[in-house]
This record gives C-alpha cells, sequence and structure tokens, in this order.
C-alpha cells in the first residue's frame, strides 16, 4: 500500500504495478459481490421460493422431500377461508382509522412547525419523532399497562372526564375493557399505531413545506387572502406530491400491520379474532398451524391487495387528462 | 384590511397562541408514554394497579431488575441485542459502501437491471420472505444463530440506496481518477478515498441500522427458539402473560430496552430524522 504518498507521482515505487492488481474491469464485481451474493440468498431467494411454496403442501415437520404440488388448493383454501376475510376486514379498518388520521394531523401540525416554531422548532419536531424510532414491544408493553381496565391510565382520565359537568355525559361511565372487548381492541390498536407514525409523517410535510417559495404567500397576501385560502390554494396542492408519497408509503405499511396487533393481543388476535391482521394470520398458519403452503398463498394474496391498493392510490393522485 | 391581517400575523393573535398551545399538548401527549414507562419501572406491580397510579419515580427498579433477571435470560438478551446490532451494523456499513460505490462510479454488465431489481425490493413487503426465510435458516442450521440475524440484514436494499446517493452527490469523480492515474490501487481508493468522505453517510446508515436491529421484533422472532437466545424485546415479549404480567419488571426492561435510542436521538435526532426521510426527499 502507497500511504500518504500515494499523490507523489515521481515515487518509483508507484511506476511498478503489483502483479495481485485487480483488472480495472473487475473491480466493479469484487465491490458488489457480498452485497448481490447475500440479496440473491437472503433477498430474492425467498421470494421466488414463497411463489413456490404456495403452490405445494407441506409441514415442516415432515422433512423436505415430502412437498407435494397441489395446485391452486391454497389459494382457494384461503379465499373460502372465513378468518382470512375477518383477518382482511380487521386490517383495512386498522389501516384506514390508524392511517387517515395520521395525515389529517400532520399537514396541519407541519404547517403550524413551519410557520410559527423557531427556537422550539427541533425540540418539538423531536418529541413527535421519537415514537417511531423505539422499540414496538417496549411501545406496546407500555400502552398494554395504560390500556389496563380497573387500574390504567386510559381509563382514569375517561372517568375523570365523566364526572365533569355538561359534557362528562358524552364519556362512559364504565371502565373500558380496551384490550379484551373485542370492539375495542381495534380503536386501542389504532392509536398506538397512529401515535407511533404521525410524527413520520409530519417530518415529510415539513421537508416538503420548505420547497414552497416565500414569494408565493406575500403575493398571496398583498391580494388579499385569508390564511385558510392561502392554505387550500397554495400549500395543499404544493404538497399534493408529498400527501401521494405519505399516503402510500401509510397503505402499504398499514396492509401488512403485524408488531403492534401482535403484542398487545399476546400472539392471539384477541377475543373473537377482532384483533388479527392478515400479516398475523399469515404467521399463525406457518408458525402455530404449522401450513407452510396455505401461509405462502397468504402472503401472496395479501400482496395483491397491497399492489392494487398502491396502484388505486396512484390513480387518485394523478392529474386527470386535460387537466394540467 | 392592512391593519387586520398584520395583525393576524403578529406572534399575540388569539390564533397564534392556541396553535402552541394544542402542538405543545400534543407533544406531551407523544411523551407522556415514555415518562410513565420509566415511572412505572421505578414501581412495583401492586403500586402500578392501585388508584390512581403512581405519577412520580418509585424506589423499586433494583426490585424489579431482580424479577427481570429471574423471570428471563436478561443479561444474555441484552447481550445478544447489543452483540447482533453491531455485527449488523458494521457488516452493512462494509457491504452497502463497497456496493453503492460500485453502482455510481462504476459502468459494468447488467448494472442497470441490478440496480432496479434492488430497488424493487424495497417496494416488496418484507412479510412475503418471511417463511422461506425460517426455512434457508433451517437448512443451513442457523436456527438460534446469531448471524442469522446480521448477515441477512446486511443486504440493505435501502443502505446500497443512501451510499450511491451520497458517492453520486459528493465525490467527485476526477479524484478517483487522480487517486488512480497516481497509481493507488482500487482497495487503497476504496479504503483511504472513498470511506473517508463517506463518513457522514456512514454516520446516518449506522445509526439508521443499529436501531432497526435493536428494535428488531419479526427477525428473531422466526428464527430464535430458545429463551436464552431470545434478543431482547423477544425476552420482554415472553413475559406477557394472560394471568400474572409482572408489570414493573416489564416496565423495567422495557425502560432499558429504550434508554440506548433515547440516547443516540439526543445527540443525533437531526441526522437520523433526515436520514429516514431521505427516502422522500430525494
Amino acid at each position: 500500500m502507497h500511504g500518504v504518498n500515494s499523490m507523489t507521482p515521481i515515487s518509483p515505487k508507484l511506476q511498478r504495478r503489483p502483479r495481485w492488481r485487480l483488472h480495472p474491469k473487475l473491480v466493479p464485481y469484487v465491490l458488489l459481490a457480498p452485497f448481490v451474493l447475500l440479496f440473491f440468498i437472503f433477498g430474492l431467494f425467498p421470494l421466488l421460493f414463497s411463489l413456490f411454496l404456495a403452490f405445494q403442501s407441506w409441514e415442516p415437520t415432515s422433512g423436505l422431500a415430502n412437498m407435494s404440488y397441489v395446485g391452486l388448493d391454497n389459494f382457494i383454501f384461503t379465499l373460502e377461508d372465513e378468518w382470512f376475510w375477518k383477518s382482511i376486514k380487521n386490517t383495512f379498518w386498522l389501516a384506514a382509522v390508524s392511517g387517515i388520521p395520521q395525515h389529517l394531523i400532520a399537514i396541519p401540525l407541519a404547517c403550524v412547525i413551519h410557520a410559527q416554531f423557531k427556537r422550539t422548532r427541533n425540540a418539538t419536531v423531536g418529541a413527535y419523532f421519537l415514537p417511531y424510532i423505539t422499540s414496538t414491544v417496549a411501545i406496546a408493553m407500555m400502552f398494554s399497562t395504560l390500556f389496563s381496565t380497573d387500574y390504567g391510565l386510559i381509563n382514569q382520565v375517561i372517568a375523570g372526564a365523566a364526572q365533569l359537568p355538561l359534557i362528562g355525559s358524552f364519556f362512559p361511565q364504565q371502565p373500558i375493557d380496551w384490550l379484551g372487548e373485542s370492539e375495542f381492541i381495534k380503536p386501542a390498536i389504532s392509536f398506538v399505531v397512529f401515535w407511533r407514525y404521525v410524527g413520520f409523517n409530519t417530518v415529510l410535510y415539513l421537508a416538503a413545506l420548505q420547497t414552497i417559495p416565500k414569494d408565493m404567500y406575500e403575493a398571496a397576501t398583498m391580494d388579499g387572502a385569508s390564511r385558510w385560502n392561502q392554505f387550500w390554494y397554495i400549500t395543499l396542492p404544493s404538497l399534493k406530491p408529498m400527501i401521494y408519497f405519505g399516503v402510500t408509503l401509510t397503505l402499504i405499511g398499514g396492509l401488512q400491520l403485524f408488531e403492534e396487533p401482535f403484542i398487545l393481543t399476546g400472539g392471539r388476535g384477541g377475543s373473537d379474532q377482532s384483533g388479527m391482521t392478515t400479516a398475523m394470520y399469515m404467521y399463525r398458519t406457518a408458525f402455530d398451524f404449522n401450513d407452510f403452503g396455505t401461509a405462502s398463498a397468504l402472503s401472496w394474496i395479501l400482496f395483491v391487495f397491497v399492489a392494487v391498493l398502491t396502484w388505486l392510490t396512484n390513480l387518485a393522485f394523478k392529474p386527470k387528462r386535460g387537466e394540467t | 384590511m392592512m391593519t387586520e391581517s398584520r395583525r393576524l400575523q403578529g406572534s399575540h393573535s388569539v390564533s397564534v397562541v392556541t396553535a402552541y398551545v394544542m402542538v405543545g399538548l400534543g407533544s406531551l401527549i407523544m411523551l407522556a408514554p415514555f415518562y410513565f414507562m420509566f415511572v412505572f419501572a421505578t414501581h412495583t406491580k401492586s403500586e402500578i394497579f392501585t388508584l390512581p397510579p403512581p405519577l412520580w419515580p418509585g424506589t423499586a427498579f433494583f426490585e424489579n431488575l431482580k424479577i427481570l433477571t429471574e423471570k428471563i435470560h436478561f443479561w444474555n438478551s441484552l447481550g445478544w441485542s447489543l452483540y447482533i446490532a453491531l455485527a449488523s451494523t458494521a457488516l452493512t456499513l462494509i457491504f452497502c459502501s463497497m456496493g453503492g460505490y460500485a453502482f455510481a462510479m462504476f459502468e459494468f454488465k447488467f448494472k442497470k437491471p441490478l440496480f432496479l431489481l434492488v430497488m424493487g425490493t424495497m417496494l416488496i413487503p418484507s412479510f412475503l420472505g418471511m417463511i422461506p426465510t425460517f426455512m434457508i435458516m433451517d437448512v443451513l442450521g442457523w436456527i438460534d444463530q446469531p448471524h442469522a440475524l446480521f448477515i441477512p440484514g446486511a443486504a440493505s436494499a435501502f443502505g446500497i440506496f443512501l451510499m450511491r446517493q451520497f458517492v453520486l452527490t459528493s465525490i467527485p469523480r476526477e479524484l478517483i481518477e487522480a487517486a488512480r492515474m497516481d497509481g493507488c490501487s482500487e482497495l487503497g481508493i476504496y479504503a483511504r478515498i472513498v470511506l473517508p468522505l463517506l463518513q457522514p453517510a456512514l454516520g446516518t446508515l449506522g445509526l439508521i441500522t443499529f436501531i432497526a436491529s435493536w428494535n428488531n421484533f419479526i427477525g428473531p422472532l422466526v428464527v430464535m427458539r430458545s429463551p436464552e437466545m431470545y434478543t431482547l424485546p423477544l425476552a420482554l415479549r415472553s413475559m406477557q402473560s394472560p394471568v400474572d404480567t409482572e408489570w414493573g419488571a416489564l416496565m423495567a426492561g422495557s425502560a432499558i430496552a429504550t434508554v440506548p435510542l433515547l440516547i443516540l436521538f439526543a445527540f443525533s435526532s437531526k441526522r437520523l430524522i433526515e436520514g429516514l426521510t431521505s427516502g422522500a426527499v430525494k
């Protein structure tokens, strides 16, 4: 190796090319080799193999040799499975109820932080972003105690609010069994998911807001446009590409929801399976019911749902013909 | 009209104060669960389940820690989590900086299709690979082996994207060519020129990789089967029981799992936030 003086061309040592030196054409292949090797084995191959497995009947206990081709059986079985459709309904419900508020809150929140916060901006953004980088397990465990029926803080706050005059009657008078009763599991999970990702979306919108030229607002103010009109006619249209991107990410993430419901329902889906998402059902089909073929078919059906919805989002956000 | 709009823009108008209060209350809601995690970590199970619940730190932290070490392989799990996160970070940084540099600075066969393939897998939901990944690990005999978690993770498409982007925007092609003219070996160029210049991007990718590995739940859930091999999130999850969960100890464990992240975030929140949202901005 040549060290610091490699930049001085006169050094005679440098004229002599070592024999082991790589041919320049080979350099990129050598650089890429470790990554590509791992990528093919652990990134690409599993995807292809999962497609193969979806057409096989196989139980992990019977050894790799006992795999048998069953055609579309796994797909048909899944599509006729009541629990699968229940999990799809749960997943859509959770994705919508946790996802839509993320954006409805993140957009105005980003606007306010962008316009008003100077000195405390980083601290504020940090507070909203922090849940995104912390462990789902730690978060879900924390919320399990907060959601606890008899002593949980959330029910305490509700009980306190129910004592208030006038508005008190709007709150439930009995403590809610958030993670035990089927009708409350999904709202509880949705809140945790919302809480976790709202800051991430806020940061996306803050980044987009910084690209809107200030003089557009100045011109609008000169013309007497109200703040609301400025938001509606300048800010929102400028944010449209980021809304598309953010909504797509939320959708893709929401449809594969696994960790939060898995931990909040103790891995079983909660009473009446009302907290069981499709990704969770796939995991259970494979590792609790030992049916790897059906689980693979299930994962591809879920993938089709994700792909179709992503495509529909794309259609919804594309400028219509003749509009531009 | 003019005075009206000016008054609205002034920093003391009612709407501005309302906005401040709302955003401030919101950030309290965001931080409250963390506060209670730390408060509950210092209280016994029976103290947590009283009316009203404790609002201030207590004295039972070491008691909780003792329960934690009795119920789960706590120190093992902490060690595995740390070891896997560090190994994963080191491998990802080496392989992705090499790959990203190759994609940015070299021409070679199948460059474009390969890059598209790598980027395409970023869009594919990870649950599709879950079952085959378990089977591969089983065939390789890597079940219950820490490297089952950090070796596959090193092939990070996001890492390649980040590194390639950084090389393209901040390493001048002329610099590489000048070094080559001067007879610097290709390995020397990578190690002495590219790596030092990549430092900011390596820092960002390193932080992201470390945090992702530290928090990883699904990966260990699939490949770590023996309790003494559990990583911290998995071990904490195993304490959950329908009848008598040790909530104080569980909160202490969760708090210990959260502290390293809080420290990293305190020192590098700006860099982390930029890195984690860089896919959107670029």
